[in-house]
């Protein structure tokens, strides 16, 4: 006997299909279905979302769920959980684990993992070079019959052009995307933040912007040159972002990711030196942050991504220049992006949704983030307008390395379903 | 005015009135150094632990001789060789330092931002003795305290920093304070070395030496600080010092009174001709005597001492 779901009286907001409207949405055995028979209705689990949005799951195309080797940090069951809590249904995790994942046996590894303890829909990718070290192509065929999604240096960035080439070329005949951290590692140096007033007010090595530019255009000329798909991670640079929009309109095959602390931060706050505000690329100036939300208003960049990263406490609770680079952000996303988007009145409400729901799964062709009628019934229902400050002791995630602790967020995630099963409930007593 | 502050980490947060404190302090334990018994009984029972994860000579001792000058017991821990390298954290080392009955600590490390992380650890006050190429304070206390007794006040005077800004703490910690003090300041070196960023600090940024020195009463040296240069900033030391070397002939650009100072250590034949460090208008070395006296000061007012009562005595 088949299980419904009967969600009564929300906004349904599916931006895939342009659906807008206060309507129920029924699931049955896992899947979006038109409305049951009235018997079978009788039998539904009736959820009420009425005053609510009810959403597709959200899709993030960039965590570290460290799995394998750092398991200190985050675990798939802890990831998966703080993905949940977020509103995500899908996350796609970054190979640059201990070891990388850059054989089909660690994807293997991974995704026995994934069985064992996901909650949600964890898409692994693999490395573009053997241990990330950037001097041999990985075995990609290997890792996309494994069942790798893309290919990536996780948070290392292959400096040789010419074997970057080879590399995008030789994914682009599997049509397996490239996701690329953007960094020109002469000029980034060893600069610990954005390379600007405020780095050499305190004096912090600074990183300037002309390092991502760089490997922006780079990816660029080499999509132009191979049709190859290349996914530019947490892009952060006015000038990149202009570099982005001019490929676009030329029909160059790349698309871009923006992260919520790049769109809400900028060096300044690193001025406390609270290193919950140090990542790599770093904030960057107040110019290139509102470029960023521009680029997200007009389609330059596709989407948000998390690049949630998270570290233990007593390894950020150090010296600016020791601490490691990153900052987790599945679970304020949702609310950081609904409060510097939407209700800043920079975009509608399905446009914003747009960014987390369908742009991300488009750009790297997952077939996740929508309502149609017969796609997985992986669903999130949100209070845009609940107001929430999270806390360190507050988040699922194993680590809280989150620059939003003690900062208000508008709009949170109440319940989360994938494949039609609720994985995820706000206990807001 | 009284000071009211724990700790002593930048002078970015410094007020002009709490810098003057520190120079009228300083004036006060100046006198007590002239005399036959030059050592004041201020800080007896305290115990003064001087951390240095980066090499010194001068500052160490500085700060070592001015915590015994005033009668506190006062021990250097070399802590590159120390539970650092062991992989202790940071703030491992400072409590359990803290755990053994340290009164106050002064820190010396690499790491920006360090000196302000340990004082928010601990309770007890914590001088910052230069923390990368963030700031050491009591450093341009000494350089603005010289010019202080030198000129009178430095309302209304024009000082050139000259040579490595970039990498430079005690060039950001002397910005703040001539600002806060009235003077004007201008920095100048190559592009490489002083970036325009810097005007955001309220300073002019040259690269032509000659405009730069024009009219100015003081001109202070920077040391080339090889160790912290991640990349060759310029092309040789030879070509630095005939784009940017004080000599003779560029002396004559100053002011005739102008004071030259340095706070060390001097490459001689490099940033200066080797004669110009010992003329007449060089200060280098009152600097150094101020900096115990101003250091006195610091671990002084730090303590929770009055300056009113010490100028008093």
């Amino acid at each position: 006997m088949s299980q419904i779901t009967h969600i009564k009286g929300g906004r349904l907001i599916d931006p895939q299909s342009e659906r807008d409207e206060v309507t129920d949405l029924f699931i049955r055995d896992g899947a979006i279905v038109d409305r049951p028979s009235n018997a079978d209705l009788e039998k539904a689990t009736v959820i009420d979302a009425s005053g609510l949005v009810v959403a597709p799951g959200l899709v993030d195309l960039h965590v570290h769920f460290r799995v394998p080797g750092q398991t200190h940090k985050e675990t798939i069951l802890t990831g998966t959980t703080a993905a949940a809590a977020g509103g995500f249904t899908s996350v796609v995790c970054m190979p640059n684990t201990s070891p990388p994942a850059d054989t089909a046996g660690t994807i293997q590894y991974i995704k026995d993992a994934v069985k064992r303890e996901a909650i949600m829909n964890v898409f692994p990718t693999g490395c573009i070079t053997v241990g990330m070290d950037g001097e041999r192509l990985a075995p990609t065929g290997s890792l996309r019959n494994a069942g790798a999604v893309a290919i990536s240096d996780g948070g290392k960035c292959v400096q040789d052009n010419g074997l970057m080439r080879r590399a995008v070329e030789y994914a682009h005949m599997f049509d397996l995307p490239v996701i690329d951290h953007c960094e020109d590692y002469s000029l980034s140096a060893s600069g610990v933040m954005n390379e600007g007033a405020t780095s050499t007010k305190l004096g912090l090595r600074g990183a300037p912007t002309e390092a991502e530019d760089l490997m922006v255009s780079r990816n660029v000329i080499l999509s132009a040159k191979t049709g190859a798909r290349i996914h530019l991670q947490h892009v952060t640079s006015k000038n990149a972002i202009d570099i982005i929009r001019r490929a676009k309109s030329r029909g160059v095959n790349i698309t871009a990711e923006a992260t919520p602390h790049h769109m809400c931060f900028s060096d300044t706050a690193i001025e406390g030196f609270d290193t919950n505000f140090k990542m790599n690329p770093p904030l960057r100036g107040e110019k290139d942050r509102i470029a960023i939300l521009d680029a997200l208003a007009d389609g330059a960049i596709d989407c948000i991504a998390t690049g949630h990263a998270p570290h233990t406490d007593y390894e950020k609770d150090v010296e600016f220049d020791y601490a490691p680079f990153g900052v987790i952000g599945l679970e304020t996303a949702l609310g950081a992006t609904l409060t510097e988007l939407f209700h800043s009145n920079r975009l509608s409400l399905p446009d914003t949704l747009s960014l987390l729901t369908n742009r991300p799964s488009d750009a790297i062709r997952l077939g996740k983030g929508t309502l149609e009628i017969g796609s997985d019934a992986d669903i999130v229902i949100i209070d845009p307008d609940i107001e929430w400050a999270p806390t360190a002791d507050g988040f699922q995630s194993k680590s809280a390395n989150s620059p939003w602790i003690g900062r208000t967020l508008k709009g949170r995630a109440l319940k989360t379903i994938v494949a039609g099963k609720l994985v995820y409930e706000l206990n807001d007593s | 005015m009284p000071w009211i502050r724990k700790d002593l980490i930048s002078i970015e947060e410094l007020t002009e009135d709490e810098i003057l404190t520190v120079f009228n302090t300083a004036e006060a334990f100046k006198k007590i150094l002239t005399r036959k018994t030059a050592k004041t009984p201020v800080l007896r029972g305290k115990t003064v632990v001087n951390l240095f994860f980066e090499n010194s000579t001068r500052t160490r001792v500085a700060f070592e001789m001015a915590a015994k000058k005033l009668s506190a017991d006062v021990m250097s821990l070399d802590m590159k060789t120390s539970s650092a390298s062991k992989g202790e954290t940071l703030r491992d080392t400072v409590e359990n330092i803290r755990a053994l009955a340290a009164d106050m600590i002064v820190i010396r490390h690499s790491a920006p931002g360090s000196a302000a992380y340990i004082a928010n650890v601990l309770d007890i006050p914590v001088l910052n003795a230069g923390d990368g190429a963030h700031e050491h304070p009591t450093q341009a206390l000494l350089d603005c305290y010289t010019l202080h007794e030198k000129f009178g006040s430095l309302k209304g005077l024009k000082i050139a920093i000259l040579g490595d800004i970039l990498y430079s703490r005690v060039a950001r910690s002397n910005i703040w304070a001539m600002n806060k003090l009235g003077a004007e300041v201008t920095l100048v070196g190559p592009a490489t070395l002083v970036p325009r960023e810097f005007e955001r600090m309220g300073v002019t940024v040259s690269h032509d030496l000659k405009s730069a020195l024009a009219d100015k009463d003081a001109v202070m040296l920077l040391r080339i600080q090889h160790e912290r240069q991640n990349a060759s900033a310029f092309p040789s030391l030879n070509e630095y010092t005939r784009m940017f070397g004080l000599n003779k002939t560029r002396l004559s650009w100053l002011n005739k009174n102008a004071v030259i100072m340095h706070p060390g250590p001097i490459n001689r034949g490099v940033e200066i001709d080797s004669e110009l460090a010992d003329s007449s208008q060089s200060v280098i070395l009152e600097q150094v005597t101020n900096g115990l006296a101003t250091r006195m000061a610091a671990l002084y007012l730090c303590s929770g001492g009055s300056a009113d009562a010490l100028i008093e005595s």
